[in-house]
């Protein structure tokens, strides 16, 4: 995973809707990027649906969240619905998890991302990351305000 | 602000539900999750001191606030592991004509039931379990803990262990 201290790689990825997302919309704001194998796969539905529960608490601490896979913005979309999600979502869909792999999160040998978690400060520096040990493992909300708190 | 920050699961407290005898389990469920259906099955009749911690997943389950807070009025005239009972046996019906169904059929007050699951005080109840187990570390339902020990997967199973005194 990418280690804290560094400058956060730029991205540009659609979101659910086909907007294209990047850094500079958070400017200003911490960003917690989530990263997670898969949109409707058991755990990942339970890894967003337990986030969803805590975003306005995460959003009063001046962050935005938003999730990544190598899902399509199409695919995020059904994935949003079906689960009430307003968390947005990024599809790192073409070319597949290239903007994963700058963060460290893409598995080569799955072709999906890991389980990780990234904090960007309001300065776009790398604040935290925290990947499980094992895709089934989902890393609780609680470290989320852990890391928000620690950077505060 | 309330605090999420990582801490150990609070020991039992005065206003948990609590039931049975035996070692502490203490299990966070969100009484629409079909998986903690088929767990409270299993873990409801084991020798354990049972302690239920609210846990609804409203993104994943909307119904779950009004089931959780419905059972925290059902507790106020003495009903809750009934009221628990009847939901986790029967998830199917879950509307609010079906809730005060199963008030009437339990014997209760209905306007009181109606008053007291639409209050304030529930909800904040609810959620005060809900913000322990984010704070435990609970990702999912069911969870349980015992002795302070997380048990995320096998949770029937493990339960069993610990009732048995292999666990």
């Amino acid at each position: 995973m990418i280690e804290p201290g560094k400058p956060a790689p730029e991205f540009s990825l659609r979101d659910q809707g086909g907007d294209m997302v990047g850094l500079a919309d958070f400017a200003g704001r911490k960003l917690v990027l989530a990263f997670y194998p898969l949109d409707f796969s058991p755990v990942c539905s339970d890894q967003l649906s337990i986030y969803q529960e805590v975003l306005p608490e995460i959003e009063a601490r001046g962050a935005s969240l938003v999730g990544v896979s190598v899902d399509s913005a199409y695919c995020h979309r059904a994935f949003r619905e079906h689960l009430n999600l307003t968390i947005p979502l990024l599809a790192d869909f073409h070319p597949k998890g290239a903007m994963s792999r700058l963060y460290g999160a893409f598995q080569e040998d799955r072709g999906t991302n890991n389980r990780s978690l990234v904090l960007v400060g309001e300065d776009g520096i790398v604040r935290w990351s925290h990947a499980t040990p094992s895709v089934k493992e989902i890393p609780g909300a609680n470290l989320i305000f852990d890391a928000l708190d620690s950077a505060a | 602000m309330t605090d999420l920050t990582t801490a150990g699961v609070p020991a039992v407290r005065s206003e948990d539900r609590v039931r049975g005898e035996g070692p502490d389990a203490i299990v966070y469920l969100d009484l629409a999750c079909p998986h903690c259906a088929a767990t409270w099955q299993s873990i409801s009749e084991l020798a354990l001191r049972l302690v239920f911690r609210h846990f609804p997943v409203a993104s994943k389950h909307p119904r779950a606030p009004a089931l959780h807070a419905a059972a925290e009025a059902a507790a106020l005239q003495g009903a809750f592991w009934e009221m628990c009972d009847s939901i986790y046996r029967d998830q199917g019906h879950i509307d609010d004509p079906h809730l005060w169904e199963r008030a009437r059929g339990l014997g209760l007050d209905l306007d009181r039931f109606e008053c007291d699951r639409r209050s304030e005080a529930a909800a904040a109840r609810v959620r005060r379990d809900f913000e322990s187990g984010i704070r435990a570390g609970v990702t999912g339902t069911p969870a349980a803990f015992v002795d302070g020990r997380l048990i995320a997967r096998g949770v029937a199973r493990e339960l069993a262990a610990v009732a048995d005194g292999s666990g």
